[in-house]
């Protein structure tokens, strides 16, 4: 049985921890609305950008002169996965369920006989990802000294995937990241980059296919704009990864902050519980040796 | 008068500029140009230079550091990889811009370098006068 000291001074260390971690919380969901607020203005862009790429890959659909960011290099050997995760931890499952989708697709590659590298971008999935394989890793990013996250971060990933492209250091890309679909929710996606991937949406069947001039011509603008089309998603991924990760950290701390509350009130229950024990004793003490006296 | 035209300027970061109005110039890769209502589909490379959005009061000018332009039926959409407006720019950015501008011109030897640094100039200094207002 813990003495009353002993509670006494667990009750004060757990109710620190609540203070911290309530601190933590809302310094989260102040950081979670400015990352949401960025993820959504970066929307349009990025949606303008799937637009374009859709009706320029409409025109070479079934051609075999397509250039090879769109139609791959016709090799299926090395996979590249580029896997974004956060920097920091105390975020719940976040990093780990990116780390572990990330991981799940490259046991199946190698098992099929592929050659799998990774890079990881964020210090959390390098850890994680760097037990199991540390002979892939090619390169570890981290984005730790950043504090608010611009296009320019992302066009400089974004160019070191195509410098390795042009140099056939693989065939494929892949990139790994958390979709934001709410606080609570964010969903582990993988995304092919190289060569790119054209979603048919549902809602964009009857659009017509517009027939475009284009100036100079297609193939350069095709040239120029699959680089970009890179970097963009690269961004929206790292955004999407920062809205999510705070939500993450918000809705584990408020957990973190519930349990402390719980605990505070079981060890404060057994607190009183022991001290109005004592009370009796000590009352027991006093009336029996009155009785002695009689 | 010409229909309106809808135009949306987009950089990765942000939404710049959303609106009808009655044209606007682009800087192409081949030169630049003009949309004004009903265009036909068009798409275009965009060299680093200045979009100028005309309605019926004013001309308003960004910057873009290349992208691209889609024209279509449903207006004009500019993919730049950065747009700045006037306000965006310190003076003195601005001041330093023009100078660069001034040197290139003095060295340009070709009519089409002349042409384009003269242009990228003119621009500069644009945005230089809608930054004092």
């Amino acid at each position: 049985m813990p003495s009353l000291k002993d509670l006494q001074n667990r009750i004060t260390s757990v109710k620190s921890t609540q203070k911290i971690t309530k601190a933590m919380q809302m310094v989260a969901s102040a950081k979670l609305r400015k990352a949401q607020e960025k993820a959504e203005s970066s929307r349009p862009y990025a949606e303008r950008m799937r637009h374009v790429l859709k009706s320029l890959a409409q025109s070479y659909a079934g051609r075999d002169d397509a250039p090879v960011l769109l139609g791959g290099n016709g090799k299926d050997k090395v996979h590249l996965l580029v896997v974004a995760t956060a920097d920091r931890g105390l975020c719940g499952g976040f990093n780990s369920s990116i780390a572990r989708f990330a991981r799940d697709h490259a046991n199946k590659l190698l098992a099929s006989g592929k050659t799998v590298k990774i890079i990881t971008i964020g210090r959390k999935g390098n850890d994680i990802l760097r037990r199991l394989f540390k002979e892939n890793i090619v390169e570890a990013i981290s984005l730790r000294e950043v504090k608010n996250i611009h296009y320019s971060h992302a066009a400089e990933i974004g160019d070191k995937i195509l410098a390795m492209f042009e140099s056939e250091e693989f065939d494929v890309a892949t990139l790994f990241y958390s979709k934001f679909k709410s606080i609570i929710a964010q969903i582990p996606t993988a995304h092919q980059l190289i060569p790119a991937q054209v979603e048919a949406d549902e809602s964009d069947k009857d659009e017509q296919v517009v027939n475009y001039d284009y100036e100079p011509n297609e193939e350069d603008i095709l040239k120029e704009f699959l680089p970009r089309n890179i970097n963009v998603q690269v961004f929206s991924a790292l955004l999407e990864n920062g809205a999510g990760e705070m939500g993450a950290k918000m809705s584990a701390m408020d957990n973190a902050s519930r349990n402390a509350g719980d605990m505070i009130d079981r060890l404060t229950l057994s607190f009183n519980r022991q001290r109005q024990a004592q009370i009796t004793k000590e009352l027991i003490e006093i009336i029996s040796g009155a009785e002695a006296l009689k | 008068m010409s229909e309106a035209i809808k135009v949306e300027i987009v950089s990765p970061e942000h939404l710049v500029f959303s609106g009808a109005v009655k044209s606007v110039s682009v800087p192409g890769v081949e030169g630049y140009f003009t949309v004004m209502g009903t265009h036909a589909p068009l798409m275009s490379i965009l060299k680093p230079g200045f979009v100028s959005v005309e309605d019926e009061k004013e001309t308003t000018s960004f910057y873009v550091g290349g992208g691209f332009a889609d024209v279509s039926d449903s207006g004009v959409t500019i993919l730049a990889e950065e747009a700045k407006s006037a306000s965006d720019f310190d003076p003195s950015q601005i001041k330093g811009a023009i100078k660069q501008a001034e040197e290139q011109l003095a060295g340009a030897e070709s009519p089409e370098a002349k042409n384009s640094a003269q242009a990228l100039l003119d621009g500069w200094k644009n945005l230089a006068l809608e930054a004092k207002n």
